[in-house]
Parts: structure tokens; C-alpha cells; sequence
């Protein structure tokens, strides 16, 4: 259920990301997902590949600060309050979403979550039936 | 163990009485084959024979570092060229360097104070030292050279630089002590770490550092990862270069070789003496030279002075750390700012490699804007925003209620700041005064 996520800590440098993409499309790594959550000076890049250990050790042999962090992706139908339906289950387990970020294609919805607590989070979304894809899935995708 | 325990655990009336016999001589000495010290003690009314004891130092003239600049190159030598058989000088950043030339003699008392520091390091003759500063002009080099090979120990005479080498000798020859900046001895560390040999592998107990200012932070970070003790050796090129102090097993003040350098403190703006224990300017009368002898030369690094007998059975003066040069300070928006505060705050905070660069400039407001640039230790870095901020505040707020100013804080990638093989340069100043 849980999926690898990896951070990299970039500073606000033109051509920055540029590197990182050209590298990991040389070595053969395809990017499902990103997000940059940034301020002024540096950024923080997430990312899900198709291969995190090798993107990983790739990274960390060019000098980038990479962490690995575990995160889940929810599938919901592509409507219009589906993602209202799982944020009012998480919510109220009391589980705090520490960053998320989402994406469409065609009828499907997904959505990359971190919460504060990811064990409960699994089980209260499951128990609601709600769909956890894994990796393997949303690769396949 | 200590190298000369006559001169190093002397009565302090003994130590005075031999000073005030050593200056004499040297003031004589200068007096009749300097002409610019002639000249200087001339025109405050001072001759040989005002000089009766060590108190009477007071009366002569200041050396500064613009004097070696005016006379340069030789005009201090108090010795003909017959008798000079080596030359020394400092990396001068501006123009011309600082030229110091050395007597036989000169030799032999840098060997003899070197000897007495890495006696003090628990360095004895059965022992490699690997000795990494570099060799050349720079003082550094040799002079821990002659140090090793006057105590008798065994020299590996590596120089700065190729970094493989270092460690694959270091490994091979089973180094015990290790000679360099502390700046360089880190970057040792880092390529120790990742060179594959285990630790256990190396000998490597002890480590002599100096050249640049360092604080207990840097010491506590290098001990944990070089696994060593790490010690202070002090030196000037003015003076004789590493050799003019030493710190001992205590870790408590570097004790200087007074009975050939006498220390002076006085106040960095007027050149009054201050009291014991008071901060202010190093000053250096050298009493024993006779190749460029020079009377209290003003270091322009900042320290105090403690006469209390020392643990380790020593009664030589020890002088508190350098807290920073007299020329390394920076006014920023009218705050004085030494480096080397920074620095302390750097290694005190566990989420922070030892390396910091500082940029200070001027904005179109015509405000100086001060950044500090510092790398987040690669197990801190966070998915999370809000905790890399975190971070970010922690130290610069630390910063600030050391410094009294707000730096602007900047964290950057690893290894982004340039690791120094030689003399760490930590400060870029762009601002222009003309």
C-alpha cells in the first residue's frame, strides 16, 4: 500500500530541476509524480519514480540530499466531491495531512498524501473501502 | 611529558629575571644593526641602556605588520646575509609578502619550541607524524617539519594536497599524528570517512592544528571524526612560524615559549598594557632571534593571558583562544562580527556541517545585507517544508543572539561550500568603502 517517496533538497538555482530530470531521464528513471513545495531560497522536490532505490543511489553518488519518505496515493472516481468523501473520512479520524498533491486522467482522480499518521490512515481508508493503489499500480497506469 | 622542563616549569621570578637578560641583549642587538629600530628608539629617547629588566619593555617602540611591508625585504634583518641561511614569508592576500629570515641559530630555537609542542601532543620518537601543511614560504610546512625531526620522531613530509595519498599513506605508514589547518584536518576527515578502511586500521591518536583561528566547536567536531585528540599549535611567520605556543593535554590555553617570545597584551586601539587576564591585542618581543629579531610586534590577533600554573606540571603563560584578528573583524551595519563566532555556533549545532561561507555586501539602500551560508548535515533533510524551516529559524536565531545582528540565513546543498585544502576562505566582502 505504501509507496516510496523521494525529497530532494534543491536551492533556488536556475536550471536546478533541469539537472535532475535530464539525469534521471538518462538513466532510465521515469518520473510518475512531482511536486516542488518552495520558498525564497531553496526547494523541496518530491518525487515517485518507477525505480526509488536506483533514483536514490543515482542521486545521492551526484551530491543531492535525498530522503525517502513513505507516502499513499488514493483512487477515486473522477467526480465532483470524491475527493471531498475522503478528505471528510481522514479528517474525521483526526489525522492531520502533513502535504498532498493530486492528479487526473480521464475517469480516475489520484492524490499522494502524506499524513501525520500513516497506519491509521491506511487502515480508516481501507475499512471505508476507499482504493490505495500500489506502487506496482500506479506505474502500471 | 614535556620536551625542556628547565624553561617550561620555571618559577615565574626566574622566568622574569631570564626575560629581562634576553631583551637586554636583543635590544643591543637591534639597537647597533637595525637602522630602523635605531631610528624608532631614537626618537622616543630609549637606548640600550634604559633596558634593565623585562618591565622596562614598556619603553620601546611598537612593531607592526605595515613596518615589515615598509622595510621589506630585509630592511629588519639584524644580521648580515652571511649569517642568514633561510628566508621564510607569510602569503601576503595584498601586494608583497611578509619576509622573516633565520639565523643557524633561528633554526635551532623553532626546532627546539617545535619539539616542546609535539611533546606536548603526547607525540614521542617512536612516531610518524604526518605532517600536511603546506611546504614552500609558508611557515607551516617546515616548521612542524623541524619540530618532528628535533624531538626525533619520524617525519612524513606530505604537504597540502592530494587528498588519496594522504589517506592511503596515513594508512599504510600507520601516521600517529597528523599536522595541519584544522580546515584541511576536516576535510581529511570527510575523505577518511568515505575511503573505504576501517578505523581501526589507522594509528592516527593526536592531531596538531593551527595556522587559522578555530574554535572548541571545531575541535569537538574533528576529535569525534577523526577519533583523535586535536590540539592548538600557534605560530606567526613574524615571530618564527608553528612553535610560538602550544596547548597540552589539559586542552586548557596554549602555553607560549616565553622565555623566547615574550607575550604582551594591551589594548588594540591605544597600545596601552592591560592587566593580566584582560582581552586586547597580542604583542610578541622575540628575546632569543637574532636574524629578524622584533620588539613587540603586534600580532593583531585578540586573546587574554593566564600566569596560573598549568595541570600538566607547566608554568609558561597560556593565552586564551584567539577570539579573532584585530583584521578578520567585520563591521556589519556597525556591529563588530568575527568570523570566528560564527563558527562557534556553527559546530555547537548538531544539524550543521563544520563549513560556513559569510557574504557580506552593500544594498542600494545603502545597508549592509550580511548571509551566512551553511549545509544542513545529509541525515536532517526533511520532505517536510515546515521542518527545514524550522531549522532555518533555530540557527538563525542562534546566530543572532551571538552576533547581535540578523544574518540572512541560507541553507544550501551538500558539499555546495568549497572545502579548503589550505587556509579556509569563509568571508567574501563585497562592499566597497573608496
Amino acid at each position: 500500500m505504501l509507496i516510496k517517496q523521494l525529497s530532494i533538497f534543491l536551492e533556488n538555482k536556475r536550471g536546478r530541476f533541469n539537472e535532475v530530470a535530464t539525469m534521471l531521464g538518462k538513466a532510465g528513471i521515469n518520473m510518475t509524480a512531482f511536486t516542488v513545495a518552495e520558498n525564497s531560497d531553496f526547494g523541496i522536490l518530491r518525487l515517485i519514480v518507477s525505480d526509488s532505490e536506483d533514483a536514490r543511489a543515482l542521486l545521492k553518488e551526484n551530491r543531492y540530499a535525498v530522503s525517502v519518505t513513505d507516502v499513499i496515493c488514493i483512487q477515486m472516481p473522477n467526480n465532483p466531491g470524491a475527493l471531498a468523501k475522503v478528505m471528510s473520512i481522514i479528517d474525521g479520524a483526526g489525522i492531520s495531512i502533513e502535504y498532498m498533491y493530486a492528479f487526473s486522467s480521464g475517469n480516475i482522480a489520484l492524490s499522494i498524501i502524506r499524513p501525520d499518521d500513516l497506519g491509521k490512515t491506511v487502515k480508516v481508508l481501507s475499512d471505508n473501502k476507499i482504493e490505495l493503489l500500489a506502487a506496482s499500480e500506479l506505474f502500471a497506469l | 611529558m614535556i620536551w625542556n622542563e628547565t624553561m617550561e616549569c620555571m618559577l615565574r621570578s626566574e622566568m622574569r629575571k631570564l626575560q629581562g637578560i634576553r631583551l637586554k641583549k636583543t635590544v643591543e642587538l637591534v639597537y647597533h644593526n637595525c637602522e630602523p629600530y635605531r631610528r624608532r628608539m631614537q626618537e622616543k629617547g630609549v637606548t640600550p641602556a634604559d633596558i634593565h629588566n623585562i618591565e622596562d619593555i614598556v619603553k620601546l617602540p611598537f612593531t607592526s605588520k605595515k613596518d615589515l611591508r615598509d622595510y621589506y625585504p630585509f630592511g629588519l634583518l639584524s644580521s648580515p646575509m652571511s649569517e642568514i641561511v633561510r628566508l621564510q614569508a607569510s602569503s601576503g592576500t595584498t601586494g608583497k609578502p611578509i619576509v622573516a629570515g633565520y639565523t643557524r641559530n633561528d633554526l635551532n630555537i623553532w626546532g627546539e619550541v617545535g619539539a616542546r609542542c609535539f611533546t606536548a601532543y603526547g607525540v614521542c620518537k617512536n612516531d610518524v607524524v604526518q605532517v600536511s601543511y603546506g611546504y614552500g614560504l609558508f611557515t607551516g610546512g617546515l616548521g612542524a617539519h623541524a619540530a618532528v625531526e628535533t624531538l626525533g620522531g619520524t617525519v612524513l613530509p606530505m604537504s597540502s594536497g592530494n587528498t588519496e595519498k594522504q589517506i592511503m599513506l596515513m594508512h599504510d605508514f600507520g601516521s600517529v599524528a597528523l599536522a595541519c589547518t584544522p580546515s584541511y584536518a576536516l576535510y581529511l576527515a570527510e575523505a577518511l570517512k568515505n575511503s573505504g578502511y576501517p578505523r581501526e586500521e589507522f594509528k592516527l591518536k593526536t592531531g596538531a592544528f593551527g595556522a587559522e583561528p578555530w574554535t572548541e566547536g571545531m575541535r569537538k567536531d574533528l576529535e569525534e571524526k577523526l577519533g583523535i585528540k586535536a590540539y592548538d599549535i600557534y605560530g606567526l611567520t613574524e615571530i618564527i612560524g608553528p612553535g610560538v605556543g602550544h596547548e597540552c593535554m589539559h586542552q586548557n590555553g596554549t602555553h607560549l615559549c616565553e622565555d623566547h617570545f615574550y607575550p604582551e597584551i594591551v589594548n588594540p586601539e591605544t597600545g596601552e598594557p592591560l592587566s593580566a587576564g584582560e582581552t586586547g591585542e597580542l604583542v610578541f618581543s622575540t628575546i632569543s632571534k637574532d636574524g629578524m629579531p622584533l620588539l613587540r610586534f603586534r600580532t593583531r590577533d585578540l586573546t587574554s593571558l593566564n600566569y596560573e600554573k598549568c595541570e600538566c606540571g607547566r608554568t609558561s603563560v597560556r593565552m586564551s583562544r584567539i577570539l579573532g584578528r584585530c583584521d578578520d573583524m567585520l563591521i556589519i551595519r556597525g556591529v563588530n562580527v568575527f568570523p570566528s563566532q560564527v563558527e562557534s555556533v556553527i559546530c555547537e549545532l548538531p544539524e550543521l556541517e563544520p563549513h560556513y561561507l559569510l557574504i557580506v555586501d552593500r544594498g542600494s539602500n545603502n545597508l549592509d545585507t550580511f548571509e551566512v551560508q551553511v549545509e544542513v548535515k545529509e541525515e536532517f533533510y526533511s520532505d517536510e517544508m515546515s521542518r527545514m524551516l524550522d531549522i532555518r529559524k533555530r540557527i538563525a536565531h542562534r546566530l543572532q543572539s551571538v552576533l547581535g545582528i540578523q544574518p540572512d540565513l541560507k541553507l544550501v546543498e551538500p558539499r555546495s561550500i568549497e572545502r579548503s585544502q589550505g587556509k579556509a576562505k569563509r568571508v567574501i566582502d563585497k562592499r566597497k568603502f573608496k
